[in-house]
Formats: C-alpha cells, sequence, structure tokens
C-alpha cells in the first residue's frame, strides 16, 4: 500500500471518532442552551401575563390555551407553600404539523385577589429528531470534507516532501555495484532522507569494499590454488617420463594425478561458480542462440558419432539473447556435453529452439534425476567417480545471473527447458 | 633456441626447465621482475614465458618494456588468471599465447613449439618425421609420399603428439585438448581410446615409421621406429 493510502487509513479512523464524540458533546450543549434560552423568554412570558392580569381580569377566565400560549386556572388554595415554577418538556397537538409536537411547558401558582390561580404557559420546541438528523447529516458533510482536504494535501505535500526519496529509491534501484555505477545521491534538505541518504551511501560503500575486496580474493584463491596445482600435476608428469618406474609405483603415480586432476577440475569449477554469482562477466552482447547450438553440435560431432548417438535440431524459431558470450557457450556447451555423455551407447538428442526456449532432451540408463537436489552443488545422480557435481550447479548460476528460468521433466528421458527473458 | 622462464614459484619454474630441457632448449629463469628485465635487455630470446604476479612487479609491465622497444620475441603468459579481459590485455600488448595454469606439460610443449614454428615459417608449415610428412596448413598427412585419410579429431591428436614427440601425453591432457576447457566429464576416456586405436591401425597399415605407445596405463607417447 502506498504511503499516501496508508496514511490515509491511519487518519480517517481518528478523526471519524472525533467527530462522532464532538457531534454528541455539540448536540447536549446546544439543547442545553436552547432550553436555557426557552425557559427565559417563558419566565418573562409568565411575569407579562401576571402583570397583565392584574390589570384585566378577563385573562384570568381563560382556560384554554387555543389560539395563546398560556391557560390560566383557578384552583383551592394549596396546602403547602406555593410552589416554585415548574419546567418540564412535554407534547402538544399542532395543527399545522398535524401532529404532537414536543413543547415547553412553564407551570406556576400565583395569587391574585386572595385567590389562587395556576398558570400554564408554553413555547414551542425544536424538534429533537429533526435536529439530530440535520447534526448527523452536517457531521458527516465535515467528515468527508475533512477527509477530501485531507487526500489532496496529502497528495500535493508528500508528493513534494517525497520527490527527492522516490528519484533516490529510483537511483537504488538502477544502481549495480559491478558496474560501477555512480552512488545514489539524495538531493534534498530534509533531515531524515539526507540520513537515510548517509546511511546508503556508507552501506553501499561498505559492499563495495566487500565487493572489490571479494573480487581480489578470487583472483588469489586462483592463484594461490592453481600455481600449486600446475606444480604437482607437472611434476607427476615429469615424473611419470622418467623410464625408473616400476608398475606399482607408476600405477600409484597414475592415481593421484588423476586425483590431481579432478581437483584441478573442482577448483576450475567452483571459480567460475563464485565469477558468475559475483556477476564478474559483464560483456553482454546480443548473439544468435541458434549459431551458437549449431557451433557446439558441430564440435562434438565425432564423441557423438563415436556413441552413436541420433541428434535432431529442431529450430521454429531465431532465438537471440543478451548475455555474455563466454557465458552463453558454457551454458549450452554443459547442456548439450550432459546430453552426450550422460546418455546410453544408440541413445537420442533432442534439441528444440523457439519461442523464447530451449529444449534439451535425452535418453539415459539413469532414472528421473532428484528436483529438489540435482542443481545443488556436489550433487551426483550417478556414482561415477570423477563427476565434479558442479556441472548443473553452473547451468543454473548462469541462468539466475540472467533470469532465465530452468526447469526438468522426466518422461522416459531427461528434458531440461531454459527460458530467456 | 632460446628460451627465457619468468616464474616466480620455484617448484613450477623447475618444472617448466626440466621439460624444456628435454626438448633441447637453452632455458634461463628468472623469478622476479627486475631479475627479468634485466636479463630480457641484455640477451636475445627467441621465446618468453611470462607470469603476470611476479614479486616487485607486473608481467604486463615487462610485455610494456618489450614494445616499447621494438622487441619481438615470442611471449607465452603462464597465468593463474582465467579471465578473458586479462586475456584480451595480454594479447593486445602483443603477447602469442596465454596459457592459463595449471597446464599439462605436454599443451605448454605444444604452444612453446606452435609459436616457434610460427616464427621461423618459410612458405610451408610442414612437419617431417621419419618417413611421415604432416601438413599442418592442409590438415594432410603423408607416409612415403602416399595420402592417409584421417578425420578431424584423429589429426588433431596427431598433431598434438607430434608436438610432443618422445613425450608423455596424458589421457586427462589429451581430454582436455579434444573437449576444451570447462568440461566435467574428464572420465569419458572411451573415445580417446578408439581414436588412437583407429591411429594406430591407420599408421602401421601405411607403413609408417612412428609409433603411438601407451605408458603405464596414464597416457602415450609417440616415437620415431
Amino acid at each position: 500500500m502506498k504511503l499516501l493510502n496508508q496514511s490515509l487509513v491511519y487518519i480517517s479512523i481518528p478523526i471519524f471518532l472525533i467527530i462522532s464524540l464532538w457531534a454528541v458533546v455539540f448536540y447536549f450543549s446546544m439543547l442545553y442552551e436552547i432550553h436555557d434560552s426557552i425557559d427565559d423568554g417563558l419566565d418573562n412570558y409568565k411575569l407579562l401575563i401576571i402583570q397583565k392580569s392584574k390589570r384585566d381580569a378577563t385573562l384570568l377566565s381563560k382556560t384554554d390555551f387555543d389560539e395563546s400560549n398560556y391557560a390560566i386556572r383557578k384552583i383551592d388554595p394549596p396546602t403547602e407553600p406555593i410552589s416554585k415554577d415548574l419546567y418540564k418538556d412535554t407534547l402538544m397537538y399542532m395543527l399545522n404539523e398535524q401532529e404532537m409536537e414536543p413543547v415547553r411547558l412553564l407551570t406556576t401558582t400565583f395569587q391574585h385577589n386572595d385567590q389562587y390561580y395556576k398558570l400554564k404557559v408554553i413555547s414551542s420546541m425544536v424538534e429533537e429528531d429533526d435536529q439530530i438528523r440535520n447534526l448527523f447529516w452536517a457531521s458527516i458533510c465535515l467528515y468527508v470534507l475533512l477527509l477530501t482536504s485531507i487526500v489532496v494535501i496529502d497528495k500535493v505535500v508528500l508528493q513534494r516532501l517525497w520527490k527527492p526519496f522516490y528519484s533516490f529509491l529510483e537511483q537504488l534501484k538502477n544502481f549495480r555495484i559491478d558496474q560501477g555505477s555512480t552512488i545514489p545521491k539524495m538531493q534534498t534538505k530534509t533531515q531524515e532522507f539526507v540520513e537515510l541518504g548517509k546511511a546508503t551511501n556508507t552501506l553501499i560503500n561498505r559492499s563495495l569494499g566487500a565487493y572489490h575486496h571479494q573480487k581480489q580474493f578470487i583472483g588469489n584463491a586462483a592463484h594461490e590454488l592453481q600455481t600449486p596445482l600446475a606444480i604437482i600435476t607437472n611434476k607427476l608428469e615429469l615424473l611419470l617420463e622418467e623410464n625408473r618406474l616400476n608398475d606399482t609405483d607408476a600405477e600409484t603415480i597414475a592415481q593421484v594425478m588423476q586425483t590431481t586432476t579432478r581437483l584441478i577440475q573442482l577448483n576450475k569449477s567452483l571459480l567460475l561458480l563464485s565469477k558468475i554469482e559475483n556477476k564478474q562477466f559483464f560483456d553482454n552482447q546480443s548473439l544468435s542462440l541458434n549459431q551458437l547450438l549449431h557451433q557446439v553440435v558441430a564440435e562434438l560431432a565425432d564423441f557423438r558419432q563415436f556413441k552413436n548417438i541420433a541428434l535432431t535440431i529442431d529450430e521454429t524459431e531465431l532465438v537471440e539473447v543478451t548475455m555474455d558470450p563466454h557465458l552463453a557457450y558454457i551454458l549450452v556447451a554443459n547442456l548439450i556435453k550432459n546430453a552426450i555423455f550422460h546418455n546410453t551407447e544408440n541413445g537420442q538428442v533432442c534439441l528444440m529452439i523457439g519461442g523464447k526456449t530451449l529444449i534439451v532432451k535425452n535418453t539415459s540408463s539413469a532414472g528421473k534425476l532428484d528436483e529438489q537436489k540435482m542443481f545443488k552443488r556436489f550433487y551426483r545422480a550417478t556414482s561415477k567417480k570423477k563427476s565434479t557435481g558442479l556441472g548443473l550447479p553452473v547451468i543454473q548460476a548462469i541462468c539466475n545471473l540472467y533470469h532465465f528460468s530452468i526447469s526438468y521433466s522426466y518422461t522416459n528421458e531427461h528434458s531440461f527447458k531454459i527460458t530467456f527473458t | 633456441m632460446k628460451i627465457l622462464v619468468i616464474e616466480d614459484e620455484q617448484g613450477l619454474r623447475d618444472a617448466i626447465k626440466d621439460s624444456l630441457q628435454k626438448e633441447a632448449y637453452l632455458v634461463e629463469t628468472a623469478d622476479d621482475f627486475n631479475t627479468a628485465y634485466e636479463k630480457l635487455f641484455i640477451y636475445e630470446y627467441d621465446c618468453i614465458l611470462l607470469d603476470i604476479m611476479l614479486p616487485n612487479g607486473s608481467g604486463l609491465d615487462i610485455l610494456k618494456e618489450l614494445k616499447k622497444a621494438n622487441k619481438t620475441e615470442n611471449v607465452i603468459i603462464i597465468s593463474a588468471r582465467d579471465s578473458l579481459e586479462d586475456k584480451l590485455t595480454g594479447l593486445a600488448l602483443g603477447a602469442d599465447d596465454y596459457l592459463t595454469k595449471p597446464f599439462h606439460i605436454a599443451e605448454l610443449n605444444a604452444r612453446v613449439k606452435a609459436v616457434l614454428r610460427r616464427n621461423k615459417l618459410e612458405g610451408k608449415n610442414i612437419i617431417e618425421l621419419g618417413n611421415i610428412s604432416f601438413d599442418l596448413e592442409e590438415r594432410l598427412l603423408l607416409v612415403e609420399e602416399q595420402l592417409v585419410n584421417l578425420n578431424r579429431k584423429e589429426f588433431d591428436i596427431l598433431k598434438y603428439f607430434l608436438f610432443n614427440k618422445n613425450r608423455l601425453v596424458t589421457r586427462t591432457a589429451l581430454a582436455e585438448y579434444v573437449w576444451g576447457d570447462h568440461i566435467d566429464q574428464a572420465d569419458n576416456f572411451d573415445f580417446i581410446y578408439s581414436q588412437i586405436k583407429n591411429i594406430r591401425k591407420k599408421l602401421a597399415d601405411s607403413g609408417a615409421k612412428i609409433e603411438i605407445q601407451a605408458v603405464y596405463g596414464v597416457g602415450y607417447k609417440m616415437v620415431e621406429l
């Protein structure tokens, strides 16, 4: 969820609660004020009527409200002292609304010429249900208005405030540690962003340092391991050239030499893997996969014929990929070599290319490979002693580097499918 | 033929020296940048084997100096660094070949011979041995002036043996030579066996006075009969 929407969610709920609470408080305080003001009016009216009744006795015989707002009735002298004014809310039939409407009623008692009278004065009141409805809609309007203005303000303000952040983010996304990209710059005076920029740059610089260190380490590891390995093989080869060895010694030396060969292959494959994973191959260029396929097939033709393996190439389309030519060669060659080497005598290899995919199928004496483990380093399907178990991991590492997907399936024959993006 | 081996690792330097001396080359060695620089500008060499990472300097600087001085020695870089970039830099600076460590003695031999041959070619590129004549340019094998048919791989294997006459060529070296690098299946020697068998048969049938002998079950050696 975008920051803007998220902040809106967080803001809308408290605002809703605040407005609801405010509406309730406002309603009651307003009602209190209205009552107070009506009661004052009634009190004033009462005094006016009492004054007037002293001059005009006809008033005293007005026992019904009728068209006016008061009624006077003669009562027996009260046994208790004269009660104070009594205010209450009641209902009365209103002609115009044709229904019972709330009114404020003041009941009081006064004395005139030793006679006691009860005076009732009414004043029509606000209709509470109408009032609540109005207040409700007003509150909703306020709520919507507030939210809309917050959205608009948010959009404008946030967009302006976050602009340097998004531009920084874009730079970060495009940053490639291996391609000597320029370090992303945060162009703002906002303190938090400046700090974020600083922290990120520290991180980047540290990663750059580690990257260069690792690159150097790989170079050094190659040098350090390859040279001793060269000495071992070359000395052994020279030793075997001497004709002074007896057969048992020669046999032992031959075994040591084969082990060394494996060691060399392991070391080479591991170096290749770490180079791929450190993205040190980036001479990307557009190349024709079809052409590469034919080249590799031609190179392996003699061996294929030796094992009497039938090979078919099914080209439906020309496929162009953008990748490092060396890696492309390793990828295609490893796939096809695997298909030929792990094949049976008189077997079959089928290559299908087109629609951004390359499928390599081959018959094999071994059954289905373990999909969970096949791309793990040092996994060997067969007990073939001299395989390094790094062939498929190399293929996968190359695919990962270029975001190609690789899948494996088995229906009587192995099938590897690479989808290029 | 005089060869200078510039390599700081003593074990490797000695192994290379021993091997080259077996080929009857005059071999001198240098173990750091300064010694190498000194020797290069005092003596003349036919071929220089040059390590890149040297004490007190880089082999690439030696290449630059040679180029500046217009010296046309053949240079083969021997380096543990196996990146295309390094190879291209080396070759651009005038090196003739680039060999990545670790390498087989047979491979080094073949590269040195190839570089030396390239230099003193006078029109033809033919190896003559006993009663055979091997045309590298036309890819032909003639025994007693008679053409012997070889397929592509057989020709390459025979060429490798001719460059390593009387020397041990291990099966692994041969497999790497035939299949190239980055191969995970070096145990596929069946193909090599069958190719050797075919070559042997063709040589014997044509009456060639050379033979490929097995050596302790680890490799082969080509000898003149």
